[in-house]
């Protein structure tokens, strides 16, 4: 078992280990589906989608203990992952550079550590999002039991779900485009779990310097 | 549901046009209640029970002539009971048949995802099709009068169908049928507000109810159901009716600004990555997995 951070005889390093892929593939899973069954319910456009997966009962039915899974899984990546995403003064340094990030000049980017700011700000963004979906989820899960002088929670309830929801697919569409097609090499990290040293070195530079000993300072 | 000669003119949760819309026109119905006279006898609420074929539902004794405290999904149709303490310390019972209003812009459909679960027919009736619902509870949240009810067992749910079955061959609504007061009438909305604005000024006139008025609430562009009260400055005396009742403002706000900016937002952003690959690219071409930078 290999863990994180450790060197492989390959020259490869681990980034995420077998525990830390698989509650970010359940959470990935389980959003599909509900991002799916939620855009049929959001649209009259989309509701074909539901009677793809099944029918509206049936995804009405599941949509809420999916939720749970998806709810459980951002839990567990939350305790396996927040201690790393705190905000740092380079991080500040990092947004104000994002114009260079976007046009891909990475080389005019402040050194990012094992997370750069971009993926902290997703990390909390999807973390907040995924509480505000629970919570407004339980009330939707249940209307009926919401008696008529607390309507207001269901008001509130119909309202916060999908500006939530909406919130998490910003993230999810930049999180795919980067993670598949804009940083290439970026998905290993989540399937066999780890990157090429160049790939730490150059996304990650005061990551690689942790994990090589930071004794000698990495050419660019 | 007998739809045979009725014709559909809203459809909750639909994508494209309504078919038939506009091939025949019809009058639009209207219930009227004149509370007034009615003596809370409860014909009405069996008369619905029987027609429906609903089973029978325990009653709530709670001290009044109220049969239970809310309308259940099995039972549509409830007189609510207030016993109401006037400024010279004399007391009134008011009584109001509660039921679906029949809203002429309703929440409950304007909430409802599922394609065709809840229609409005040309002739105003609002009714649920059972076997479209998919049970996600969104038009409690839409109507203003608390009247759709879940049943947990079939996950659908149910209300007032205005009689539709009867209606549509020509039939008044059973709890009509059933009035012995004649406080309750039906036939064209045109001609149960000239009816009801007949009595309310009779009562003005006549027996001292000078706030006499007709309830038919334009926040939900009026009602398939209209009464006359002794009151109409004080609605909320009769059993909660809300005096400007509007579907919920979150309502409509989530089926209004935003769903329209989160469909461009969506599909701008979807482009927008398009775009930024096209322009940019990925941030490094060749992917070389196996350089190995060593330390």
């Amino acid at each position: 078992m290999s863990h994180a951070d450790e060197i492989l005889p390959n020259g490869r390093v681990v980034r995420y280990d077998f525990g830390e892929r698989l509650t970010h593939w359940t959470a990935a899973l389980s959003y599909i589906y509900l991002l799916l069954t939620g855009l049929a319910f959001w649209s009259p456009w989309c509701f074909w989608i539901a009677a793809v997966l099944g029918g509206g009962q049936t995804s009405r039915t599941l949509h809420p203990w999916i939720g749970l899974i998806f709810s459980v899984s951002v839990i567990n990546m939350f305790s396996k992952w927040s201690h790393q995403m705190h905000n740092t003064e380079a991080d500040k340094q990092w947004w104000r550079s994002l114009k260079h990030y976007i046009q891909n000049e990475d080389e005019k980017m402040p050194p990012a550590g094992r997370y750069n700011a971009g993926q902290k700000a997703l990390f909390w963004s999807f973390f907040y999002g995924a509480i505000i979906l629970l919570l407004t989820g339980l009330v939707l899960w249940f209307p009926e039991e919401i008696p008529w002088s607390f309507r207001w929670l269901r008001y509130v309830a119909v309202f916060l779900h999908p500006v939530a929801a909406l919130a998490t697919i910003a993230n999810f569409l930049i999180h795919i485009y980067m993670s598949v097609f804009a940083e290439r090499g970026a998905i290993d990290s989540m399937v066999q779990g780890d990157v090429t040293l160049h790939f730490a070195k150059r996304y990650h530079p005061e990551w690689y310097k942790e994990i090589v000993g930071g004794s000698s300072a990495p050419r660019k | 549901m007998s739809q045979a000669t009725l014709r559909v003119q809203k459809i909750s949760g639909h994508a494209g046009s309504i078919p038939g819309e506009d091939t025949q026109r019809q009058y639009t119905v209207a219930k009227l209640v004149d509370t007034t006279t009615c003596i809370g006898c409860k014909a009405c609420e069996v008369a619905c029970v029987e027609w429906n074929d609903m089973p029978f539902s325990p009653t709530t004794f709670d001290n009044t002539y109220q049969t239970m405290p809310e309308t259940r999904w099995n039972y549509w149709n409830l007189i609510l009971f207030n016993e109401h303490e006037k400024e010279d310390g004399s007391l009134m019972w008011l009584m109001r048949k509660n039921q679906c209003m029949h809203c002429a812009e309703p929440g409950c459909l304007a909430a409802c995802p599922a394609d065709g679960a809840i229609i409005q027919y040309t002739n105003g009736i609002v009714d649920f099709q059972q076997d479209k619902c998919i049970g996600c509870g969104y038009c409690i949240s839409g109507c203003p009068f608390n009247i759709p009810k879940f049943n947990k067992e079939t996950k659908r749910v149910y209300k007032c169908t205005l009689c539709t079955d009867r209606v549509s061959e020509g039939l008044e609504p059973a709890c009509i049928k059933a009035c012995p007061t004649g406080c309750l009438h039906f036939g064209s909305k045109e001609d149960m507000l000239v009816l009801a604005n007949q009595r309310a000024k009779q009562l003005k006139d006549n027996y001292n109810f000078p706030n006499a008025g007709v309830y038919d609430p334009q926040g939900v562009g009026g009602t398939g159901v209209i009464y006359v009260l002794h009151d109409a400055t004080q609605p909320e005396l009769y059993g909660g009716l809300p005096s400007n009742p509007q579907i919920p403002l979150m309502v409509k706000l989530w089926k209004g600004p935003l769903k329209w900016l989160g469909n461009l937002a969506m599909v701008g952003g979807l482009i927008g990555l398009a775009v930024h690959y096209l322009r940019f690219g990925p941030k490094e071409r060749v992917e070389t997995p196996h350089e190995g930078v060593q330390p």
